[in-house]
C-alpha cells in the first residue's frame, strides 16, 4: 500500500491538509538514489519541559504520552524534528541543563533515532543558546533528505528574537548552493512573517529571510511558537505552524492578550498534539496529518 | 517586523538628569497653540510595566519615559510601528502621537524570562 493511501485510511487525528501541489517534476536535491522517493517526518513543538502551572496539570506526563503515540505509528517516520521550546525557561543555568537532559532522556525512547532538535526562546534566549548547543548541538543548520533541502533557522538565540546578520549571511551562502527549482523546507521556531506582532508572533528581521527565500520556487515553512495549527501564505511561500505539547494558545488576534487556553479536566490534552508531514519530493507537495497526544 | 506604514517614533536614551533637561528645552520651545507633551514615567521590570495602562486623548501626543530595573526589556507598540530597547540605568523616551481612537496592546519583545509572555500593557486612545 502506498504511503499516501495508508495515510488517508489511518488519519484519525483530524483531517489531512493537502498543502501544496506544483505540477511537473522539480529538480530534486542531492544525487543519492533515494532522491525523490516519498517519505514522511514528524514535527513536535513547544513541549516546555519544566513548566508548572494550571494550563497543563499533566505537564509531567504529556511528553511521554506523545512519545508513546509516535512510537505506536504503524510506519515510523524517516526523522523527527522538534521545532523549539523543548524546555520552559529558567534563570538557573544548572536547572536549564537539568531540564534539557531530562527532555533528552525522555525522547531517547523514540524508536526513530534520526532526530533534529531546534531551540525556542525558552531554551536559548537567556544564554544565547549556550546550554542548547552543549546538549543538543547547533542551533541552525542545513540537511538534505531524499531530494528535499531542509534549512533549520534559529530566530530565538538573540534575545531580540531575530535571526541576526551573521545567520542571514550564512543562510544566503547556503541558498546560493541550491537549485532554485528544488524543493526547500524551512524549519523555524517563530513565524518568519508578521502573524500577530502585538502578541510577539513575528521575527524582527524575518522579512530579510523571506526575501532570501523569494527566488526559490518551492518553499514551505514549518514552525511552532503559537501553540496551534495555522496555515498562511506569503506570496508563493507556505507557512504551517504546529500544535504544542503543553497548552494551546488562542487563535491569532482573537482576544486582547494571548493567554493560554484553560485546561479542561473533562477533555485533557485538548488542542495539543503533533503532526506527520508526508512529503512527495517530485511534486514538492506535503500532506499534513494532525494527531492528538493520545490516540484512542 | 516590516511595517511599510511604520510611523517614526522619537526614541531617546539618556540619564534621568538628561531627560529633565530635554523636558525643559521642550517647554522653552513651546509656541502659541502648541501643546506640551505629557510625560508618563513607566517602570519596566520582569514581568510588568508600571503603570501598564496609558490613557491619552485622540490627537494628543505623549512621551513615555521608561526606566528598566533588571533587563534590557523591549517596548513594542506594533500598531503604531514603534519599538525601543529599554536599557537599565538610563531613561528611554518614546514619543507617541495618538491619531486614532482605540485600544493598542504593547509588549516586551525582548525575551526576558519565564513570564515574558505576560509582560504587556494597553494604550487607550480616547475619542
Ligand atoms: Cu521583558
Amino acid at each position: 500500500m502506498d504511503r499516501r493511501d495508508f495515510l488517508s485510511l489511518a488519519a484519525v487525528g483530524g483531517g489531512a491538509v493537502f498543502v501544496a501541489s506544483l505540477p511537473g517534476c522539480g529538480s530534486l536535491a542531492g544525487t543519492d538514489k533515494s532522491a525523490g522517493t516519498d517519505f514522511y517526518f514528524v514535527q513536535l513543538s513547544d513541549i516546555h519541559w519544566g513548566y508548572k502551572g494550571p494550563a497543563n496539570p499533566e505537564a509531567m506526563v504529556t511528553l511521554g504520552k506523545a512519545v508513546a503515540t509516535v512510537n505506536a505509528l504503524d510506519i515510523q517516520p524517516d526523522f523527527i524534528v522538534f521545532t523549539g521550546d523543548l524546555t520552559h525557561t529558567t534563570d538557573d543555568p544548572g536547572e536549564r541543563r537539568r531540564r534539557m537532559n531530562e527532555f533528552k532522556s525522555i525522547v531517547a525512547d523514540l524508536k526513530v533515532s534520526n532526530i533534529r532538535f531546534m531551540p525556542g526562546e525558552h531554551d536559548a534566549s537567556l544564554d544565547r543558546g549556550m546550554a542548547f548547543k552543549e546538549i543538543f548541538g547547533a542551533t541552525h543548520y542545513r540537511f538534505d533528505h531524499k531530494g528535499v533541502h531542509f534549512l533549520a533557522l534559529d530566530n530565538v538565540s538573540d534575545p531580540g528574537t531575530k535571526l541576526g546578520d551573521e545567520q542571514l549571511a550564512w543562510m544566503g551562502e547556503e541558498l546560493d548552493k541550491l537549485d532554485k527549482a528544488a524543493p526547500l523546507v524551512v524549519l523555524a521556531h517563530r513565524p518568519l512573517f508578521d502573524l500577530v506582532p502585538k502578541w510577539d508572533w513575528a521575527t524582527r528581521d524575518g522579512a530579510r529571510a523571506l526575501a532570501l527565500l523569494q527566488p526559490f520556487q518551492k518553499v514551505t515553512v514549518f514552525y511552532g511558537h503559537i501553540h496551534q495549527e495555522h496555515h498562511h501564505m506569503t506570496g508563493h511561500i507556505a507557512h504551517h505552524s504546529a500544535k504544542s505539547l503543553i497548552f494551546p494558545l488562542p487563535a491569532p488576534g482573537s482576544q486582547d492578550k494571548p493567554t493560554p487556553v484553560l485546561w479542561d479536566p473533562a477533555m485533557p490534552y485538548r488542542g495539543l498534539g503533533f503532526r506527520e508531514v508526508d512529503a512527495n519530493p517530485a511534486a514538492a507537495s506535503y500532506v499534513i496529518n494532525e494527531f492528538p497526544v493520545l490516540r484512542t | 517586523m516590516n511595517n511599510p506604514a511604520r510611523r517614526r517614533a522619537l526614541v531617546r536614551g539618556g540619564s534621568l538628569a538628561a531627560t529633565l533637561w530635554v523636558g525643559a528645552l521642550l517647554a522653552g520651545r513651546l509656541v502659541a497653540g502648541e501643546r506640551e507633551d505629557r510625560v508618563i514615567e513607566i517602570e519596566a521590570k520582569r514581568f510588568e510595566y508600571t503603570p501598564n495602562e496609558i490613557r491619552v486623548k485622540r490627537g494628543g501626543a505623549v512621551t513615555l519615559a521608561f526606566r528598566s530595573i533588571d533587563f534590557v526589556h523591549g517596548f513594542s507598540l506594533p500598531d503604531l510601528g514603534v519599538r525601543a530597547d529599554l536599557v537599565p540605568g538610563r531613561v528611554t523616551e518614546v514619543r507617541i502621537k495618538a491619531k486614532e481612537a482605540g485600544k493598542f496592546l504593547f509588549l516586551c519583545d525582548n525575551f526576558c524570562g519565564d513570564r515574558h509572555e505576560e509582560m504587556n500593557g494597553m494604550l487607550i486612545v480616547e475619542a
